[in-house]
């Protein structure tokens, strides 16, 4: 049973890193400036781990296959080196390790958030809710004006809860259901929930930021591609939470001026 | 307070009549097996939730035959509606991290065995000890009452994330009645584990018998104690976290829950509060929670280990101080959960820096257990192979920790399956693992009888290949972006990934079909196993030195003296390799 | 359980001299590892009004003075409960002091309930707004605590007036230091919420 033990062992190893070495789960197409960090980072990480997890997997499997079930009262002895030569591997390993990681991460990190959006950004509203998102540009006036929580009206298409009749700022607003952005240009999405937590994640894009109820926030991003993204929701946030999402369409600047021109026109 | 007297410590009389030795029994031995019986009820209960989802998954629209008598609203005619499928999801989490990964490894084993390791007849207050199992039954009984009420389990996962949690029944069905029964009974379970630990802690501390120093114990011994150390913050904090939250559900204050809410089109009637407080009040205790899951087991596997390889650990001590850095370290982590939250940002590089330094007493751990084996003489059987498999499991489970301890990966990784084929490989299986291990170690003791071999080296192999086929996949699923906690897949890369799902679902149904193998062997060895021994294993500490299974009072009234450690293996001894921690014989190399 | 178990328990015929200062022992640590995970909740408790402050919708609302009364009380009960120790060591009067102690405590909780119905009366109740509901959540809880002291007192004077040698010098030392730890914390507490809410 040990050898057996030392083989299945050795076996699942393999066959466990064997899809993420032939390359069989990668991350979709990164269409971010800052992403390539991050899958730098996630590769790295990805090499180191999986060596750490092959050589302890295949360690243990030989260990127990050679040292198992030999004759009662057989000599027994401890490897050279002992707890002192362990402690210090753990060290040495782990600790260039966390430093390696630990220093190279902080680079990916301060590029999302350490980072202020350049004064150009475009700003462009989210608000997150049961079971949607929407999307409100501030139109020509370039000023979003206030939400009144008390006047969102879903039945006449009121999410944010603008006040037009009152508020001159909000005449101009443009709420879309979907997020339009033209490509190459740094957007600025400020996140506001309307009931519970919900979260912006866009797999292509490397980013998922929380929707926190009371907490307004704010991330920023540069798509390099134009094309269709789906925007999904991994904040558990109800029953629908499975179904919500939209989509971040990248358009290129003439498309996207189109677009605008359109949405301003049927206001 | 009766207990603290001297005279009523020296255990309670021997317990007379069935209520007595069996329901409200001082005894610990009988309360540990409580524990151990609860989990048991809980782990099969929480597995078959996980059976339904799994299946829910892949089949969206087979039909569960009988589900629809359990829940008329959440599965009409048997199929599971996307309401119904959160509300499984956050009972199996909730009934698997508390009732299962705390109840068996740490309150069950440890109240069994602690004393006895020790040398003490009882527990230091036994009463409290009733008191905190009985506590520890409420809660579950008032957990599962939340399938039987029309509003259905709660659908805000076992994190209870506030506000969802928090606002009542407009945010969705379960969140009514369903999530004021779930956070009463954390709040009962709360109180249960601390008179439980308090009770470990001074047992340890001050119950020791003759000869028994601190250095002494055994390890598994150290987990209970250090786990009961963690417990005794973490849940000290849950309580209050919990308490907040009934208010804000039933009283209408607003600690968690911020202005301007607008939920089902009603603007909601609270103002200020803080949803970030109550992730940080719950992950408080919630990164602690992970180590008192899996250091009973980490100690359980190093006694099975140790026994099993016939010459001691590399170095006990180094364990021992692992472990006791692992628990201090889980107090500085806990925003590693949050790392997308909204947190500031500078307090994610804060928190990811000690998450990643936990690593290292991990490693230790690791290396020293693998070290051990190296010149071993193992002896195979169905406890050691789980020991093994735990060192395994151990592994898989915390290298991928690296990726979710650095807040850069993190934004891409998290909330995805990568993240629940971590947890479950590290903190569930690797536990259980751990449980299944002492199981079959110590179940001689516990009955007299030994457990059947055979099916249980045959339930290792099905549980063993089967965990790593249904939770492998996830890190794969994860690494291409399946979001977690969604009831069905529609979104529009989830296709390709169904024959995946596909897979982990069949392996996961067949890997839990095994399990009734293990309960098959626990029920028929109770009744019909061959009678053991007092020390079938050859073991050196003090629960071999008691009849199977032990008389009421442990030691029959004596007092044992402690002359060695409880690492005397591949020595000559008058009994063979090994010299047990009560006899006076010395080691002769 | 009665004192008469020291004679029936076939245990305590043969239980030696360190087997019960080990349980003496215990009991000791038991108190203090129960105070420790008392001020951890404590403390959570602290960071939650400290993050809950920072979120918004923080007023101030004025203490009612019957706290400070209150205050007084309960410090002065802790100065009865130190002489019902020495009472004890001398065999005399520790019915007396124990039962003033009672007595004290009890008018401590009755004390807060007022303090609690003056809220009320000024419109101030649990939901009202954060500071209420920390002010109420901070005595409600300590009160609670408090009052399972106070059954350990009422269980104590039984004893006392059952005749001094059924008990113990540790539960009352015991008992004491619970007793005074609810002193400090509700000083504590008075300095949270007079600073703070």
């Amino acid at each position: 049973m040990g050898k057996l033990f030392g083989v299945v062992l050795a076996i699942i190893a393999i066959l466990s890193a064997y899809p993420i070495v032939a390359h069989w789960y990668v991350q979709p197409v990164d269409i971010s400036t800052h992403g390539h960090a991050i899958d730098e980072q996630l590769a790295d990480t990805m090499a180191e781990a999986g060596l750490s997890f092959l050589g302890a997997q295949l360690l243990l499997a030989f260990f127990v296959w050679r040292f198992s079930q030999r004759k009662p009262g057989s000599r027994v002895w401890n490897i050279p080196g002992g707890a002192t030569l362990m402690v210090a591997a753990a060290f040495i390993l782990v600790g260039t390790e966390i430093l390696a990681l630990g220093v190279l991460g902080q680079k990916a990190w301060a590029n999302v958030y350490f980072t202020p959006p350049k004064p150009d950004a475009m700003q462009i509203q989210s608000q997150a809710g049961q079971f949607a998102f929407y999307f409100r540009y501030p139109g020509v006036d370039g000023k979003f004006g206030p939400l009144h929580p008390d006047k969102i009206d879903e039945g006449n298409s009121n999410f944010f809860g603008l006040d037009p009749a009152n508020d001159v700022e909000s005449r101009d607003d443009i709420v879309s259901a979907e997020l339009d952005v033209p490509v190459n240009r740094e957007i600025q999405l400020l996140m506001h929930a309307k009931d519970v937590g919900h979260s912006f994640y866009v797999r292509e894009l490397r980013i998922q930021q929380d929707f926190v109820p009371g907490l307004d926030l704010a991330v920023h991003f540069t798509p390099t591609q134009t094309g269709k993204y789906e925007i999904v929701c991994t904040q558990l946030c109800g029953l629908g939470h499975y179904n919500m999402k939209a989509y971040l369409n990248v358009l290129s600047q003439e498309d996207f001026d189109k677009w605008m021109k359109q949405k301003i026109s049927e206001q | 307070m009766e207990q603290t007297q001297p005279q009523s410590v020296h255990v309670h009389a021997p317990p007379e009549g069935f209520l007595w030795k069996y329901v409200f029994s001082l005894d610990h031995k009988v309360i540990g097996k409580q524990y151990y019986g609860l989990a048991l009820i809980a782990v099969f209960t929480g597995m078959i939730l996980s059976w339904l989802m799994r299946f829910h998954l892949v089949w969206p629209n087979a039909k569960i035959v009988g589900l629809d008598l359990i829940s008329k609203s959440g599965a009409p005619g048997g199929v599971i509606t996307p309401e119904y499928y959160l509300s499984l999801l956050t009972m199996h989490g909730t009934l698997m991290v508390f009732f299962v990964l705390t109840n068996a490894p740490f309150a069950g084993f440890g109240n069994y065995f602690l004393p006895i390791q020790i040398g003490a007849e009882d527990m230091a207050f036994p009463r409290f000890n009733m008191m905190s199992f009985w506590t520890t039954a409420a809660a579950f009984l008032v957990l599962v009452l939340a399938f039987f009420i029309p509003d259905g389990p709660p659908i805000s996962g076992w994190t209870a994330y506030a506000p969802l949690s928090a606002v009542g029944s407009d945010a969705g069905p379960g969140l009514g009645w369903g999530q004021n029964l779930w956070a009463i009974s954390i709040g009962l379970f709360c109180i249960g584990q601390l008179l439980g630990s308090l009770n470990f802690i001074a047992t340890t501390l001050d119950l020791r018998t003759k000869g028994m120093t601190l250095m002494r114990m055994p390890i598994c011994t150290w987990a209970w104690f250090i786990t009961s150390c963690i417990g005794l913050l973490a849940f000290a904090v849950l309580l209050p976290a919990c308490l907040l939250l009934i208010l804000d559900r039933m009283a209408g204050t607003s600690f968690f829950i911020p202005s301007g809410l607008v939920i089902s089109d009603r603007l909601q009637n609270h103002a200020g509060g803080s949803p970030l407080l109550w992730q940080h009040l719950f992950w408080f205790f919630g990164h602690p929670e992970v180590y008192i899951a899996i250091l009973p087991a980490m100690g359980i596997v190093s006694h099975v280990l140790v026994t099993s390889m016939r010459k001691p650990l590399l170095s006990a001590k180094v364990i021992i101080y692992s472990m006791i850095s692992i628990g201090f370290l889980s107090y500085m982590v806990w925003g590693h959960h949050m790392f997308v939250s909204g947190m500031n940002p500078f307090s994610s590089l804060l928190f990811s820096f000690p998450t990643l330094t936990i690593t290292i007493p991990a490693t230790i751990l690791t290396l020293i257990w693998l070290g051990s084996l190296y010149g071993a003489n193992i002896r195979i059987t169905a406890a050691s192979l789980f020991a093994l498999g735990f060192v395994s499991m151990f592994v898989s489970g915390g290298v991928t920790g690296f990726f979710l301890a650095q807040p850069s990966i993190d934004i891409y990784l998290h909330a995805t399956y990568f993240v629940v084929g971590h947890f479950h490989m590290v903190m569930g299986v690797a536990a259980i693992f751990g449980i299944l291990s002492g199981t079959y170690f110590w179940f001689p003791k516990m009955t007299g009888r030994m457990m059947n071999e055979t099916l249980g080296q045959l339930h290792f192999w099905f549980t063993f290949i089967g965990t790593y086929c249904i939770f492998m996949p996830f890190h794969y699923l994860g690494l291409v972006g399946n979001v977690r906690r969604y009831a069905s897949f529609i979104d529009d890369f989830m296709p390709a990934l169904m024959p995946v799902h596909r897979f982990v679902t069949i392996a996961a149904l067949i890997t839990g079909a095994a399990q009734f193998i293990f309960l098959y062997n626990l029920i028929h060895s109770r009744f019909f196993g061959k009678p053991a021994t007092d020390n079938p294993w050859d073991g050196t500490s003090l629960e071999w030195s008691i009849p199977s299974p032990p008389p009421w009072n442990n030691f029959g009234g004596k007092h044992p003296v402690v002359y060695h450690d409880a690492h005397q293996y591949g020595v000559k001894g008058e009994k063979g390799d090994f010299i047990m921690q009560d006899s006076p014989e010395t080691a002769a190399g | 359980m009665a004192a008469t178990t020291v004679v029936t328990s076939p245990i305590s015929q043969i239980a030696d001299a360190t087997r019960v200062s080990g349980h003496v022992e215990a009991s000791r640590s038991g108190i203090w590892v129960g105070i420790f995970a008392i001020i951890m909740s404590f403390a959570a408790l602290t960071s939650a009004l400290l993050v809950r402050q920072g979120s918004g919708e923080w007023s101030h609302i004025v203490i009612p003075s019957i706290l400070y009364a209150n205050t007084l009380i309960l410090l002065l009960s802790s100065v009865t409960m130190e002489m019902s120790r020495r009472a004890l060591a001398k065999s005399a009067g520790v019915t007396a002091w124990i039962g003033i102690t009672l007595l004290l405590g009890l008018s401590f909780v009755a004390g807060q309930y007022l303090a609690w119905r003056h809220l009320a009366a000024q419109g101030l109740y649990l939901a009202t707004n954060p500071n209420s509901s920390f002010l109420y959540v901070f005595t409600g809880m300590h009160a609670l605590h408090l009052l399972g002291g106070i059954a350990v007192l009422v269980y104590l004077l039984g004893r006392v007036i059952g005749g001094y040698t059924s008990l113990r010098p540790h539960l009352l030392d015991n008992t004491a230091v619970y007793w005074h730890f609810m002193g400090g914390l509700w000083l504590y507490l008075l300095f949270v919420i007079s600073t703070r809410l």
